[in-house]
């Protein structure tokens, strides 16, 4: 199935939840609602002619001057050889959506990993806490604003300038 | 014991002692397995078959209270960095560092890096920098070499040089 | 056993909880577990990750593409190759740079040369994990002749930074083909060597027979890839599946896990499939060997690459597994952002599943059969 007949019964079986196609990019994608991604997530999961058993991957891309954050899906079938790309828009300052940890197990992971970059709240999700970072590492690195500090747990993020180097 | 160390006159029996304790330890470094990153598949390389460091008597240890070098090898991160000092205050005296590659030496190429400290010396003294990325076998046994000539350089029963320039590992 | 004496010594029915790293003699980098047991059976072996988490995607944000290949380099340095590959092919298609024919070929030179590099480590530290130290010297020493052709090729011996952005940095000359030629001669019986040592050896597969099973569907819905969800069973490799690169003309087997010794879908699969790889990455070097055409091998690209606004997800049959790259650029000379991946960091959300009632040393060959590694995973 290409993007085209996906969005089409998508936008029949779920009337005002998808929006937004984008098909003559080199990865089709498409807007889902926020309220409406673990259902549709559900339904393409196991639906006969999309079976897309995989979540390939979940990551988010922060847009400041559009004061949005996305998070990405990028679904892979095995059984059909077809892939889709659902984004989903969230407010900036307060970014939160339900977790798809149902549906696929290894979301898990992956929404952790958004939630320490990111910030972005997953509703649901049964372990929220950071995973690459400190436990008490305070901002989200991946954001665009994001000021590094000045010092962590008494160590300086900073190297010595050379020249205060050789006068020492 | 304690009146004996670093108390005696430098006469020819004297420093041949201290001689021979430097050579038995220099001949025996044994080193603590800390690879973090790239640079520890190069250790790995290093103490393979080819670039051997058995021939100079160093073997790693999986443990510090068995080891008396420590090579970092790889990039040290804020999260690993606690877990590196006490890693290094469980070795025991008389300790050494050896820091392998750019990102132990400073940082390396992850300098823009918001996660990465710039440099082991910021938590724990270093001996010997060895450059690269990731250096060589070769580099690193000429870094080895020079911890040996350290340790040849220290003194037991000696009284150290005035000024103490000259420091001893074992002097308190 | 009286009924007066107490049934055990000093400890209680409860488990303890013992940490497993960051510092610990296996080499899969620097990983922690938390283990809950009794001494001897886990009930909760839960990953800690994240002491290598050194910034790759946001530093992908502050240099510009030609300089974010070294840093691709050291996403998983095992397998450098591919990196560079996956990241070279979102960026040419996101720019509509085409690439030399000579150039695809070198690649695929490469990369199957670092597959038998990276497959070899796998294998030697895996032998070394359950306790046999012979084979891991063996496979240093043959990591060594291939060290010693990616230095007359490009100049590194581990983090290459080799493919580039429209072909590859440097040409492979007629002298390094010849020996490449010969080091094949000399590697396909040592392979052999290997099954002598460690596949055929009873211990190995008493210690790896239906230990860890992982089937079809939590594979899918772990998203396992690579010799992981090969060996479940599911023929599936990018290479055949979604081709890229020359690999359509290249004539190749994709080996599945066959319940040799026990289920279907156990350590000793896993392993079983990474030795039948490197037999036929062999196979694919000789092919490309001989089908190599004469020509440039890097097309002409802008020194100040600057790829319209777009997106691309580009992804590699690496060796553990399917490396994705997401490059999305908004139209100026540094990529708006860069998110990598890699097979490692799904297979440790198996592990909690997987681990449960088995016994602490099953733990470590568990471990060695998912191949995971530090540096994908934390990125």
């Amino acid at each position: 199935m290409d993007a085209q007949e996906i969005y089409a019964s998508l936008d029949k079986l779920f009337p005002g939840k998808v929006s937004d196609l984008k098909a003559e990019v080199f990865e089709p994608y498409l807007n889902v609602d926020k309220d409406a991604i673990v259902e549709i997530c559900r339904f393409l999961r196991s639906a006969p002619g999309f079976k897309f058993e995989v979540l390939s991957d979940l990551t988010a891309l922060d847009w400041p001057k559009e004061e949005k954050i996305q998070v990405v899906y990028h679904l892979f079938s095995y059984a059909h050889n077809h892939q889709i790309v659902l984004k989903v828009d969230l407010a900036r300052d307060n970014p939160k959506v339900a977790t798809v940890e149902n549906v696929w197990k290894v979301a898990n992971w992956f929404e952790r990993e958004v939630y320490d970059l990111f910030g972005v709240i997953f509703e649901g999700h049964s372990d929220l806490r950071r995973i690459m970072l400190p436990e008490d590492w305070v901002g989200f690195p991946l954001r665009k604003d994001y000021v590094e500090q000045e010092e962590y747990d008494g160590i300086s993020t900073q190297r010595a300038p050379l020249v205060e180097k050789l006068l020492r | 014991m304690k009146p004996l160390i670093n108390s005696l006159p430098e006469t020819v029996f004297t420093t041949k002692v201290d001689e021979l304790l430097n050579w038995g330890r220099a001949s025996s470094q044994w080193y603590m397995l800390f690879g973090l990153a790239c640079c520890a598949i190069e250790l790995m390389q290093t103490g393979g078959p080819r670039a051997d460091l058995d021939r100079f008597g160093a073997v790693p240890r999986a443990t510090p209270r068995q080891s008396d070098l420590m090579i970092v090898a790889g990039t040290l991160t804020y999260k690993m960095a606690k877990r590196t000092k006490l890693l290094y205050d469980q070795m025991p005296d008389p300790k050494y560092v050896i820091s392998m590659g750019s990102c132990s030496n400073c940082g390396g190429l992850f300098q823009l890096a918001y996660s990465v400290c710039k440099g082991v010396d910021k938590i724990i003294p270093v001996d010997v920098y060895v450059p690269g990325c990731p250096p060589r076998p070769e580099a690193l046994t000429e870094g080895l070499l020079r911890i040996q000539d350290k340790m040849m350089r220290e003194r037991w029963l000696v009284k150290p040089s005035e000024p103490a320039a000259d420091q001893s590992g074992a002097a308190e | 056993m009286s009924e007066t004496a107490p049934a055990r010594g000093f400890y209680t029915e409860e488990d303890m909880t013992i940490s497993v790293g960051p510092q610990h003699p296996s080499t899969h980098g620097v990983l922690r577990f938390v283990v809950k047991t009794d001494g001897e059976v886990i009930s909760e072996a839960i990953p800690d990750v994240g002491y290598l988490h050194r910034s790759i995607e946001k530093i992908g944000e502050k240099v510009t593409y030609h300089g974010y290949v070294p840093y691709t380099d050291r996403a998983d340095y095992l397998a450098a190759m591919f990196a560079n590959q996956a990241f070279c092919m979102a960026a040419e298609k996101l720019a509509g740079t085409d690439v030399t024919r000579r150039g695809e070929f070198c690649r695929v030179i490469a990369c199957e040369l670092n597959r038998i590099a990276s497959h070899l480590i796998s294998v030697g530290t895996f032998g070394q994990d359950i306790g046999a130290m012979t084979p891991f010297v063996h496979a240093l020493r043959e990591r060594e002749t291939i060290n010693n052709l990616m230095e007359e090729i490009c100049g590194a011996r581990l983090t290459y930074n080799y493919i580039r952005i429209g072909g590859v940095g440097y040409d492979i000359l007629p002298e390094t083909c010849a020996k490449i030629g010969e080091f094949l001669n000399h590697f396909e019986p040592i392979v052999d060597e290997f099954n002598r040592l460690l596949s055929g050896n009873k211990i190995f597969i008493e210690r790896l027979a239906g230990v860890a099973v992982v089937s079809k569907e939590d594979a899918f819905s772990y998203n396992l890839v690579g010799p992981n969800l090969r060996g479940s069973g599911v023929k599936w490799d990018i290479r055949r599946d979604i081709p890229y690169s020359v690999y359509p003309e290249l004539e190749f087997d994709v080996p599945v896990g066959m319940a040799q010794v026990g289920a279907l879908g156990d350590s000793y699969d896993r392993y079983w499939v990474r030795i039948r790889e490197m037999q036929e990455s062999c196979k694919i070097l000789r092919q490309c060997l001989q089908m190599m055409p004469k020509g440039p091998a890097i097309s002409k690209v802008p020194k100040k690459f600057r790829p319209p606004a777009g997106e691309y997800y580009a992804r590699v049959e690496a060796p553990r597994g399917d490396m994705g790259f997401y490059v999305v650029s908004d139209g100026s000379e540094y990529p708006y952002r860069v998110r990598i991946r890699t097979g490692s960091y799904t297979a440790m959300s198996i592990i909690d599943k997987i681990s449960k009632g088995i016994m602490l040393a099953d733990l470590i060959a568990l471990i060695g059969s998912l191949d995971v590694d530090a540096p994908e995973i934390d990125r």
